[in-house]
């Protein structure tokens, strides 16, 4: 394994030390048929105040990154290496009772589905209320009070009806605002949003994406935002991470990103996304499929289905290139 | 919600009256005669058993038997025992406190110790009280009753002689006040733990599935991830979604505990409705078996209705209409 040839970046930054550091994070998931590797040694950073897109297909483990940095895998997945420092703490090395403490306070999680990630047996305040009892010292009347004021945070109309409510009467749009306002009580310094809009109607999802970029903006709150959507990458996020196959292929500025992307998984994604310009001819899905769970790759794993395939891309892994405006793991980086 | 109700209780009636009909050519149709059971062991004249026969109305068509039969069901008369010439009704209600005593008991303890271990089994997955339980749960699924209560008998009533082996009271103590209970409840220990070892089973396996279930929920990890403590997240989270198909499998079982009764009756001689029904069927007492049999049918109908209204109590999702 080597790692460290495809730390994404991160060691770099100089002077201030970013809010979150992630190096080399592995994690891996043990079966009776072998175990695999969902996340591959993958680094990143976020800035304070920062929305930083992590994109990729399906099953390329950007998902499993994030819940490997909030800790919540459980057996049989473990995160197996590598180091998530969290405002000078590293995560990794905290008790488990430390570690929830950190949930939902400093940092927070949304996730993709709302219909499902809120308990259906619980009343909208009641869930709101838990999150703030663990993280603020309040009686529970002053936690009632917070919740109904963190309903109106996320601009939902009549905040006290709502709360009284169980989230099966919650359109989905509704219910992801109610778990961004469980998420954001606290005022955490980073969120990180796990495709929060994928599940919900187009304009439900602009609706969500400026509630969360006006979050950003009072409340200085930086954004993990993972997504395979480059739409919204692109109107809404700083930097990006390109994922395929448990690892970083790519990272950039969201204007370098798409402007002149270096890696050619990077190019072909953008090239399979539709925009208002798009012409047909010039649609392009990625051709092959991502490779499967326990499929070894030898060299760069995305050459069986990279357009401009070298032979040494067959062998020999590519190591990360970095310069001023980026980082791209591809053999084609040195040869240009 | 209310008509819903409404509904269901004009549905359950309907039943009752199907079960009521349904019960009275059940019984005809099996093998026996009553009058041998009723003159005895000694040998009859033809004629004697012919006048036993039109004294009890035996001797008319099949029909118009039924249709006296149905006309006194409507007025809630059951008849009289064929064996202790008493007033079905009677002989019933003085049974059934015992067997509601003997079965509430079993019904509440087989419930919460079930529940409560399979939540703390779940939350210890794959850890040796898991394995230790879940191996327990299939030797107490599958030990049948009778066997399982003279076991018992053998080994605490006449091996240890730590409690009574038969019946509900002991003759020498005290007839009322304090130590009239205590006797009850030694009397009630064994048959109580016979009976719920099954459900107890029962309710600890289906519990464990539906936990595994719940605890893989979406809803689970969110609550971790606002930093929601294990303990809080297994026994507030998961067992409460996790209870509720629970609840309905207790309130259908209630049909099948009725039923377990009978066994569990006859091995500690509990004078309940149980062991009334062994002897009703030995005597070929018709009246008290289809009183028998209208009462159970009538409380497993009770029963379901009132699971039905429990689940509209405990999940929000439930609306009727």
């Amino acid at each position: 394994m080597t790692s460290s040839t495809h730390a994404g970046g991160g060691a770099e930054v100089a002077g201030s030390e970013p809010l979150l550091n992630v190096v080399g994070l592995q994690t891996q998931i043990r079966s009776d048929r072998g175990t695999i590797t969902p996340v591959d040694g993958v680094s990143f950073h976020i800035k304070a105040g920062e929305i930083v897109a992590l994109v990729g297909e399906s099953g390329c483990g950007k998902s499993m990154t994030a819940l490997s940095t909030m800790r919540l895998v459980s057996s049989p997945v473990s995160v197996t290496g590598g180091q998530v420092v969290f405002e000078g703490t590293d995560l990794l090395g905290l008790s488990d009772r430390q570690m929830r403490r950190m949930r939902g306070g400093r940092l927070a999680m949304i996730f993709q589905d709302p219909m499902t990630f809120l308990n259906p047996l619980m009343k909208v305040a009641d869930q709101i209320v838990e999150a703030i009892l663990l993280h603020q010292p309040v009686k529970r009347r002053e936690a009632e009070k917070l919740a109904v004021e963190a309903l109106r945070r996320v601009r939902i109309p009549a905040p006290e009806s709502v709360a009284e409510r169980f989230p099966h009467q919650l359109s989905g749009g509704m219910r992801q605002r109610v778990l961004i306002a469980i998420a954001i009580t606290s005022n955490p310094s980073l969120l990180i949003a796990d495709e929060p809009t994928t599940a919900l109607d187009v304009t439900v999802q602009a609706q969500i994406m400026h509630l969360l970029a006006d979050i950003r903006r009072t409340a200085g709150t930086a954004m993990l935002f993972i997504t395979h959507d480059l739409g919204l990458v692109a109107e809404y996020c700083d930097r990006v991470y390109v994922m395929y196959s448990g690892r970083v292929v790519e990272e950039g500025s969201v204007f370098d990103i798409f402007a002149k992307p270096r890696h050619p998984y990077t190019r072909a994604l953008l090239r399979s996304t539709l925009s208002p310009g798009t012409k047909a001819d010039d649609f392009v899905s990625i051709q092959g499929h991502p490779p499967a769970a326990f499929d070894r790759i030898a060299g760069c794993r995305f050459h069986p289905r990279c357009p401009s395939v070298l032979d040494r891309c067959r062998t020999e892994e590519p190591p990360t290139r970095r310069d001023a405006a980026g980082a791209a793991a591809c053999w084609l980086e040195g040869a240009a | 919600m209310l008509s819903y109700f409404a509904r269901r209780v004009w549905q359950g009636f309907l039943v009752i009256v199907v079960i009521i009909c349904l019960n009275f050519f059940l019984i005809h149709a099996a093998p026996g005669d009553p009058v041998n059971a009723l003159i005895g062991t000694m040998a009859p004249t033809p004629e004697y058993m012919e006048q036993v026969r039109r004294e009890y109305g035996l001797d008319e068509p099949l029909l118009w038997q039924f249709l006296r039969y149905a006309a006194r069901m409507a007025q809630f008369d059951f008849g009289e025992s064929l064996r202790f010439r008493q007033p079905v009704i009677d002989i019933i209600l003085a049974r059934l406190p015992a067997t509601l005593l003997l079965m509430g008991t079993a019904l509440v303890l087989s419930s919460t110790v079930g529940i409560v271990l399979a939540a703390a089994a779940a939350k210890f997955r794959d850890s040796w009280v898991d394995r230790v339980l879940t191996t327990t749960s299939i030797v107490g699924f599958a030990m049948p009753a009778f066997w399982l209560g003279q076991l018992m008998l053998i080994v605490f009533a006449l091996n240890l002689n730590w409690l009574p082996a038969q019946g509900m009271y002991s003759l020498r103590a005290p007839s009322d006040g304090f130590g009239r209970v205590l006797d009850i409840l030694r009397h009630l220990i064994l048959p109580a733990l016979t009976y719920s070892v099954y459900h107890l089973a029962l309710i600890y396996r289906l519990t464990r599935v539906k936990m595994h279930e719940a605890l893989a929920q979406d809803y689970i990890i969110a609550a971790r991830a606002r930093g929601v403590a294990e303990h809080r997240v297994v026994y507030v989270h998961a067992l409460r979604n996790a209870i509720l198909p629970v609840v309905t499998i207790i309130g259908l079982n209630f049909g099948f505990m009725l039923a377990g009764s009978v066994l569990v009756e006859t091995v500690f001689a509990w004078p309940g409705l149980g062991r009334l029904f062994y002897e009703a069927i030995s005597a070929r007492d018709y009246p008290v078996l289809m009183g028998i049999f209208t009462l159970v049918s009538g409380m497993v109908v009770i029963a379901n209705i009132l699971t039905d209204m429990l689940y509209a109590v405990i999940d929000p999702r439930v609306v009727y209409g």
